[in-house]
């Protein structure tokens, strides 16, 4: 079949804030640059991020990079790797600064500089005090960043692919990469982009779970693109979950609900947290309630016809101070939950809300894999950033605001390393002669079959695996049943059909695509989870508990490594963790509390 | 609405930056989308261009709509 090619020096998956900080260091490079996304760049999911971005510019009191480093370290729970961890914090401060100089409209001093703000985890003097380390544009910090930086793309020419979808790596009979496959929305279309550089930068893979706070858009496609081509997929199993999201619906109820009185309850309207926590009750740290939810409703006391939520009761409160001191809680409800919370309790339940692992990259941005003993062997032509890598700055557990500063210091090195790469001069390699074939022959089973599963109930049985397996807490006869499951459900997704056959505009279509990249990443996170046998950073199992021996739980004489998961037969081998960071002195192991 | 349209429509209505917009949009279009005239879907498909957080404001009753054709629409939404 004649598929048309399309040349780039480079080309980019996704359109979020890493994607475009990448595009810039290339368009800005001169390099002819494509950008693919599968929505116009601003509603990306980049745009939810509220929180702000953390850099010890030390504007409103003292701070420093190796302050920041420190939080970073202990927040990853020792798993992040301090070369990449050290690089990050060092750079915080250009990137900012530079975000700045593209004109983002961050809040300021009365002198005129970025104002900076407390977030939980930022301390100053190696976890002495609190610190202000946060740098936001009010409320909107991810939507004013993604505008800033899509104007700045406009400007150096890169050329975006709006309503497109990539659809698998093309690697060569040497494994360099040398593009992609993907698919105009508009037209049906199937295209090679065919590249000297390719970074992906495609976002999280939130969606695997039942309750998620991802917008619809992270099915997790760049880690279905990698895993497929033979790149195996890091650390996996550590998701962060937030305690009370709107059960079904995902959207996060905050945490000052509770500050505000708000009780949990179980089927018996039992206040459960009692017996977790008998002092602080309600208010015990956001791990602890969570544990507390996913151990009512699996032991039989959740609520609903399935038993899969608890309640938060608020009906006690003051009418008036609910609608005070919770604003929009009230309308949250009433839109996903269909209570009245004064007059009704909320469904919740632990609610996914980012991914540590992904693809494996060196600080650089550039992909590494094992190979003959190295486990960073570069692959040529390929990078990638921001959540859908793993340089590993995360580790175990994510600490606030280092996601939009992720983004932006691994989208720019990503895009950096690309550019030196392709300055060394070489000219684009051969395209394999079957470079789309894997691809259309995906499409073309997906158009044909009949009899097939409906990619709606692939997506559930998807999302119910994961929730109830591989939730927030882990319980060892749980992962194992999850792990049967999931290759189960595997088989469905093996065997998609959609109704409507159309070229054009083909929703259904992108969709069935979207769920065999979903599957991908939950069987990455059912059978990583299952291995790991220690509680460690957001991976907290059940029989892993908090011993003098294993303080949390954590066993680092067997288990400080990072888990990499590879698609065929699915191996799971494991690396070291790198603890030598490039200039200071390692960060010691210690027990993490806070 | 033409199907190509619906269709283009559809994917700018599941998937959006934030999921509370994602939400939303998807259910309105699956329940009240089809019972609308012909100007009125033309009004929700404009209301679909906003910005994510712009439209999340309105749907969540923190703004106005303070474009008359539109505000039927944003008020629909927000029974929905």
């Amino acid at each position: 079949m004649n598929i048309p090619v399309l040349k780039f020096d480079a080309v980019i998956v996704g359109a979020g804030g890493a994607g475009l900080r990448s595009a810039i260091q290339l368009s800005e490079a001169g390099l002819k640059t494509a950008v693919l996304s599968k929505v116009f760049p601003t509603r990306s999911h980049t745009v939810a991020a509220q929180g702000g971005v953390a850099a010890s510019l030390g504007n409103s009191e003292e701070d420093h990079w190796r302050w920041h480093m420190y939080d970073t370290v202990k927040g990853s729970d020792w798993l992040g790797d301090q070369d990449a961890i050290e690089f990050m914090c060092k750079k915080a401060v250009e990137v900012v600064v530079e975000l700045e100089h593209y004109g983002m409209p961050f809040d300021r001093t009365d002198n005129g500089k970025i104002y900076q703000r407390p977030f939980g985890g930022h301390m100053s003097n190696f976890g002495e005090k609190p610190v202000r380390r946060s740098c936001a544009a009010a409320d909107r910090t991810g939507h004013a960043m993604l505008h800033a930086m899509y104007q700045r793309n406009v400007k150096a020419n890169t050329q975006f692919f709006v309503e497109w979808m990539a659809l698998d790596l093309i690697r060569d009979s040497e494994g360099h990469v040398v593009g992609v496959t993907a698919m105009e929305m508009e037209t049906g279309q199937v295209v090679i982009f065919h590249t000297r550089a390719t970074i992906f930068a495609t976002g999280g893979a939130g969606r695997i779970y039942a309750s998620s706070t991802n917008a619809f858009i992270n099915t997790g496609d760049g880690l279905g693109m990698a895993a497929r081509a033979g790149i195996p997929l890091e650390d996996m199993e550590f998701w962060q979950f937030h305690p009370t999201g709107v059960a079904g619906a995902g959207v996060l109820i905050t945490e000052g609900v509770r500050g505000e009185g708000g009780i949990l309850r179980n089927s018996s309207k039992e206040r459960f947290m009692e017996r977790y926590a008998p002092n602080a009750k309600d208010l015990a740290s956001r791990d602890v309630v969570a544990r507390a939810m996913a151990t009512e409703i699996k032991e039989g006391r959740g609520c609903g016809p399935n038993k899969d939520y608890v309640l938060l009761d608020i009906t006690h409160l003051d009418p008036a101070t609910i609608m005070k001191r919770l604003p929009g809680i009230r309308e949250i409800s009433i839109q996903f939950a269909g209570v009245d919370p004064i007059k009704e309790p909320i469904p919740v339940v632990p609610t996914c809300h980012y991914q540590m692992g992904g693809i494996p990259t060196n600080y650089s941005g550039r992909v590494v894999v094992p190979e003959n003993g190295d486990y960073n062997t570069v692959v040529p032509g390929f990078y990638a950033a921001g959540e859908c890598a793993c340089a590993s700055v995360h580790g175990a557990n994510r600490l606030g605001t280092n996601s939009l500063l992720d983004l932006l210091v691994f989208g720019k090195s990503a895009g950096d390393s690309a550019v030196e790469d392709l300055k060394a001069g070489k000219a684009h390699r051969e395209l394999p002669k079957d470079a789309a074939d894997f691809s259309l022959a995906r499409i073309e089973a997906i158009n044909n079959r009949k009899g097939g599963a409906s990619v709606h109930e692939a997506r559930l049985a998807i999302q119910r695996t994961m929730q109830d397996h591989a939730g927030v807490f882990r319980f060892a006869d749980m992962l194992k049943k999850g792990v049967t499951q999931i290759l189960e459900v595997e088989k469905m997704v093996q065997n998609l059909e959609i109704k409507d056959k159309s070229l054009v505009w083909n929703t259904a279509r992108v969709e069935a695509l979207e769920t065999e990249n979903l599957i991908e990443v939950a069987k990455a996170t059912m059978i990583s989870a299952e291995a790991r046998k220690e509680s460690r950073g957001a991976h907290v199992r059940d029989d892993a508990p908090d011993t003098p021996e294993f303080p949390n739980g954590r066993n680092d004489q067997e288990w400080l490594k990072h888990t990499l998961w590879h698609r065929e037969g699915n191996k799971i081998e494991y690396k070291p963790v790198n603890l030598n960071p490039l200039t200071v002195e390692t960060v010691a192991l210690k027990t993490r509390s806070y | 609405m033409q199907r190509e349209a619906y269709e283009r429509l559809r994917w700018r209505c599941i998937r959006r930056g934030l999921l509370e917009v994602d939400l939303a949009l998807t259910r309105f279009l699956d329940e009240t989308f089809d019972r609308l005239s012909e100007a009125e879907q033309q009004a929700f498909a404009e209301l679909a261009d906003y910005e994510d957080l712009e439209l999340w404001h309105l749907i969540s009753g923190q703004a106005e709509c303070e474009d008359a054709r539109l505000a039927p629409i944003v008020a629909m939404l927000r029974k929905s």
